[in-house]
């Protein structure tokens, strides 16, 4: 069952000039982007900065209105987590208004008792509530964020590099937080990251952006193991691998 | 001076003075760098890699204080000399290069500009003499089009553009020992794997003896001969490339490998 499906979506910015803000041209951010994704699994987008990737991102939560094309989504209940956790929690609110922000906009009841049992899924401890995010660390925020998306009981995750302002050993505990999530609650994630190895471990189908369009699409064994388009064989002869058997024992 | 030491890092101490106390960033390392090889620091953020980097040169900006240890450069300890002799050295025989060339290059002028500048700093030579240099060490890096490079405000060139001006800036003057800090971390892979072919062929031309600093066990492990491992602004464990990867000693390690390890 297909919970998203992208046709053709263009994208420009102008851009401006001088004083006066003259439109002399425009960036095509997107142009002729197609993807569909199905319920349930992880879709990886990966491309390098400029791609397009977080537009279409934007795109898909209503953030930012395309100039054409069609998304259309099977469902409303839909969260984003960003990548910078340092911006993405307001610094004036305590943990506890962030994570009861989303539930009382949904009207939702027993609000203490829901945002405390999030507390567990994040491994996090009840005082935490009371503190405001500068007193927690990169990976401890990306948490709060992580359970404040949850929180609102969505079907469909953006998640936009979620783990590129991290430290790899952080990396991975929220990465695998995010898998646990996944299954826990059957949830379907668009996946946006730069980074070829976080993508490889986090997802089903792969879509490779570039200058954007989508260059290749598939299963990540497939595009891996036998990528077709040059550019993404580049993309993966850049990764860096630590074969400590490479070196010699 | 083929097989010796050219940096010689001891008991090195640098600490903030903060309000909550005293921040150890740097609380007391050793190691050498060798002369010719490529000498790396890998540790997560806030181990203290990059002050590390800036103590050497003395360049850690109050409320941090280097509070011991030496930096035996050759035969002169660089935490000694005063500011004159200081300057003498840095940009010349030891030079660095910064992880953002975005903000290592100041906006107002052009990459010719501030590469004649350099060269005017430590060479006795005269303009037209620089600017001939700054045009071949532009060329040396590589840069697509150096005429135009030259010409061109910081801006107007893309990420991997700048790191090559800032490399052929760091090179102009010839340096011994060449200081790299996290040089391709703001980098796309691509553009990444670019910069390091250019920085193994320079290292091989000239036998430049480097300190690469980076928070990347991948880059590490492509560039360097020795590794030294740090956390919490100590050095936890140090050795051979191939000693490190294959046959880590600390626990520490051995974790930062497995999350490395788990992603590959």
């Amino acid at each position: 069952m297909t919970i998203l499906e992208c046709k053709d979506i263009t994208k420009s910015f102008p851009i401006k000039r001088g004083y006066l803000q003259e439109e002399v041209g425009a960036v095509k951010a997107l142009d002729g982007v197609s993807l569909s994704i199905n319920k349930g699994e992880v879709f990886g987008l990966v491309g390098e900065s400029g791609c397009g990737k977080t537009t279409l991102g934007k795109i898909i939560l209503g953030v930012l209105k395309q100039d054409s094309g069609t998304v259309a989504l099977a469902t409303r209940r839909i969260q984003v987590i960003f990548q910078d956790p340092f911006n993405s929690l307001d610094p004036k609110m305590r943990v506890f208004d962030i994570l009861a922000e989303g539930l009382i906009l949904q009207g939702s009841s027993e609000i203490r008792k829901k945002v405390e049992s999030s507390l567990d899924l994040i491994s996090l401890p009840k005082g935490a509530l009371d503190k405001y995010p500068h007193q927690f660390s990169g990976g401890e925020r990306q948490r709060i964020a992580i359970a404040r998306a949850v929180l609102t009981d969505p079907e469909f995750i953006v998640c936009d590099e979620p783990v590129s302002s991290l430290d790899v050993t952080i990396q991975l505990q929220i990465l695998r937080l995010l898998k646990d999530i996944r299954k826990q609650f059957s949830m379907t994630y668009l996946f946006i990251s730069h980074d070829l190895r976080v993508i490889k471990f986090m997802s089903d189908r792969v879509a490779v952006m570039r200058q954007g369009r989508i260059v290749e699409e598939g299963p990540v064994r497939q595009v891996y193991t036998s990528p077709s388009h040059p550019y993404t064989r580049e993309l993966l002869s850049s990764i860096l691998e630590v074969y400590p058997d490479a070196y010699g024992q | 001076m083929m097989d010796g030491t050219i940096l010689k890092v001891r008991d090195l101490k640098t600490h903030f003075q903060t309000d909550r106390g005293v921040v150890k960033a740097v609380d007391g390392v050793d190691f050498d760098v060798r002369t010719g090889e490529t000498f790396g620091i890998v540790g997560e953020s806030g181990s203290g890699k990059t002050l590390t980097a800036l103590s050497i040169l003395k360049l850690v900006a109050p409320p941090g204080r280097i509070v011991s240890g030496s930096v035996v450069f050759k035969s002169e300890d660089l935490l000694l000399l005063d500011a004159e002799r200081l300057r003498k050295i840095r940009g010349s025989k030891i030079s660095m290069v910064f992880q953002e060339p975005a903000s290592a290059f100041n906006p107002v002028f052009t990459i010719g500009y501030q590469i004649i500048e350099a060269v005017m700093a430590h060479q006795a030579v005269k303009m037209s003499k620089a600017r001939d240099l700054a045009m071949e060490f532009l060329k040396r890096a590589r840069i697509a089009d150096p005429a135009k490079a030259y010409h061109d405000y910081p801006h107007q060139l893309s990420g991997g553009a700048k790191q090559r001006a800032m490399i052929a800036m760091a090179l102009v003057n010839s340096p011994e020992l060449l200081i790299l800090d996290e040089p391709t971390t703001a980098l796309d892979v691509t553009i990444q794997s670019q910069i390091l072919d250019l920085l193994d062929e320079i290292r091989e031309r000239e036998r430049l003896s480097t300190l690469f600093i980076s928070h990347d066990f991948g880059v590490i492990a492509r560039m360097c001969d020795r590794v030294a491992v740090m956390r919490k602004g100590l050095i936890v464990e140090s050795g051979d490339k191939a000693q490190i990867l294959n046959d880590p000693k600390e626990e520490y390690t051995v974790s930062l490998l497995e999350s490395v390890k788990a992603l590959a």
